[in-house]
């Protein structure tokens, strides 16, 4: 127990000696979650519009000044020809335009029919789709108003709402991810770089030749990063609270155990890809090829599953991290218990057991 | 005398698939001496040494190292030896003081052992000003000093020596020797494997490997009679080519 003690202790000197690994460790997490949090969002805010007005008349008008009113649009240019519609969206600046048909108001009132053109700019689809959705939705809400009076039979409203995330704001949607992708770096990147740096140095072969035995080596190794981890874990969980407000809907103590669970596996997975890694280059290409470009791609973090095709959505089945994230949300934004995520937990506790199993059996093989 | 024997090495063997790493060596080594393993890079040595010190099993054979059976009592034998790589393996990034606790520390030194110990290495070795720096600091001669003394932290009856001269100057391996001529006046067994041939000069006893068999062994001064030579560097050279 003192040899091991003594073992951790040099450890934490490597870490904290180390400036690079002590910015992954801690400049990482939080880099990552304000990034995703402030930077890339799916809200739209003020976005530039132009109108194309035909029309001109006292119901174009009253629509133009509805959007123009709410905080989503600002109307940038009043436009009077169709051929200045490509000009102005080669400057770049306007993202969409909006273009009422020849006597709108007269239409409307004729034929109960009248169009409005949304042009997007869809050199960003993600944009041009959510302000289509937004534009739809004011015309949508000013027509109910003018319905008021008229009563139209069997009439299909639908009303949706948005349940565990009623703001749609994609930092919820981010925080699990980045947790999952924080935990998995740390755990299995930085431990298979530290394994097989002692390599490198010589080091693992004097500690071999001591009587030290193995397991203890590896523990003391993964030891400070479980810690670290869990510590990591904890400033993501305040940093998403404090900075954006969003509060974990379950049980912290489950939270805990399952995020050890993770690093647990995570930190397998390290000394796995140490164990076939000669040197801490190839420790971290791997590390980063293997692991990080699968939890990003295939977990489910940005682009859903269900819409990926049939071999990949089978392959991300044996991604720990897609269970991990499931978890996550589940009881971050959901706040369910274990009832309902026992079976994922399962899955993830089996690859766990299967990883340090494996992990065991490599490095006593390297020892030969 | 047979328990002053520290190395005994019977028809020792290592096989890799088809390829015959170590061929059934036989030797001994005695309490004390200081016993040169020579060879051309390939010929086996790092290979039969592996065994030795209880990384690797041996194919067949037998083996006793410090009174320790190398198949049955790897762990015996580790408590009692000392390593010393030709990296002179230390924790750059630990000063020279961390450096000795923590290998003392590995192996079962008690605090004040540690606390004893560290100071009067540091004072041999003449290291009180860099004591606090860090090893990545320190000249390649003195990290090979460390290395060494480090090996020797807990008085084992054998220190295994892998070349441990590669690279240094040569007023820094005169001094080596010093070193390694005062731990085998203690009583410390020295097995060191080295191609400098007048480092094998130095040693009691050589042995000299050639495609996994020793093919000589005695001291230096009957091997250069042995082969009439006139010095070790031309034994080598006609064992070598045959």
């Amino acid at each position: 127990m003192k040899r091991f003690r003594g073992f951790i202790q040099k450890e934490f000197y490597h870490i904290f000696r180390d400036k690079r690994s002590l910015f992954i460790l801690f400049g990482m997490p939080i880099a990552q979650i304000l990034l995703f949090g402030f930077a890339i969002t799916n809200e739209i805010n003020n976005v530039d519009i132009a109108i194309l007005d035909h029309s001109k008349d006292a119901t174009t008008e009253e629509i133009i000044n509805k959007i123009g009113a709410s905080k989503y649009f600002s109307i940038q240019q009043i436009i009077e020809k169709e051929a200045d519609i490509e000009t102005i969206f080669k400057k770049g600046k306007v993202k969409a335009v909006l273009t009422f048909e020849k006597d709108f108001s007269k239409n409307l009132i004729k034929e109960h029919k009248a169009t409005v053109q949304i042009i997007a700019d869809a050199t960003d689809p993600n944009t041009a789709n959510t302000i289509s959705n937004f534009v739809n939705a004011i015309l949508q809400k000013y027509q109910n108003e003018l319905n008021k009076e008229v009563t139209i039979a069997y009439q299909i409203v639908p009303e949706t709402r948005m349940v565990y995330n009623p703001e749609l704001k994609s930092v919820y949607m981010f925080v699990p991810g980045v947790m999952t992708i924080i935990l998995m770096l740390v755990s299995a990147m930085m431990t298979s770089i530290s394994i097989t740096r002692e390599k490198e140095l010589g080091t693992m072969e004097i500690l071999l030749v001591s009587p030290i035995k193995p397991f203890q080596v590896i523990l003391g190794k993964v030891f400070p990063y479980i810690f670290l981890s869990i510590i990591n874990a904890i400033v993501i969980v305040l940093l998403s609270l404090f900075i954006f407000d969003m509060q974990v809907q379950g049980s912290l103590f489950l939270l805990g155990l399952e995020s050890v669970l993770f690093i647990v596996s995570s930190l397998a997975l390290g000394i796995l890809i140490s164990t076939i890694s000669a040197s801490q280059q190839t420790a971290m290409m791997i590390s980063l090829m293997g692991l990080m470009l699968p939890v990003i791609l295939l977990s489910g973090f940005i682009f859903p599953i269900s819409s990926m095709p049939l071999p990949l959505q089978i392959i991300s089945n044996i991604i720990p991290a897609k269970w991990f994230i499931i978890i996550l949300k589940g009881i971050m934004l959901k706040g369910v218990g274990i009832q309902f995520i026992w079976k994922e937990t399962l899955i993830l506790f089996g690859m766990t057991v299967f990883f340090i199993g494996l992990s065991i059996k490599k490095y006593k093989i390297r020892l030969e | 005398m047979e328990h002053n024997k520290v190395i005994q090495v019977t028809h020792l063997t290592k096989t890799f698939g088809d390829f015959t790493a170590v061929n059934a060596i036989s030797f001994e080594v005695e309490k004390g001496e200081i016993f040169g393993f020579l060879g051309a890079n390939g010929a086996g040595k790092t290979t039969a040494m592996k065994m030795l010190i209880g990384i690797s099993t041996p194919t067949s054979g037998k083996a006793r190292v410090a009174g320790f059976d190398v198949f049955t009592h790897a762990e015996d034998i580790k408590r009692n030896i000392g390593y010393m790589s030709q990296k002179f393996a230390l924790y750059d990034d630990l000063t020279v003081k961390e450096n000795i606790t923590f290998f003392g520390g590995i192996y079962g030194l008690s605090r004040k052992q540690i606390r004893e110990k560290s100071a009067l290495l540091i004072d041999e070795l003449g290291l009180e000003k860099v004591a606090h720096s860090l090893v990545g600091a320190l000249p390649l001669g003195w990290k090979q000093k460390l290395s060494f003394s480090v090996s020797l932290i807990h008085d084992p009856k054998i220190v295994f020596l892998d070349e441990p001269t590669g690279g240094v100057d040569p007023i820094a391996r005169r001094q080596f020797w010093e070193m390694i001529y005062k731990a085998a006046n203690r009583g410390t067994t020295v097995f060191v494997t080295t191609h400098y041939m007048d480092e094998a000069e130095y040693c009691d006893r050589v042995s000299i490997m050639v495609n996994g068999r020793i093919e000589a062994l005695d001291t230096p001064k009957k091997l250069k009679e042995q082969f009439k030579a006139a010095n070790m560097n031309d034994v080598f050279l006609k064992l070598a080519r045959g």
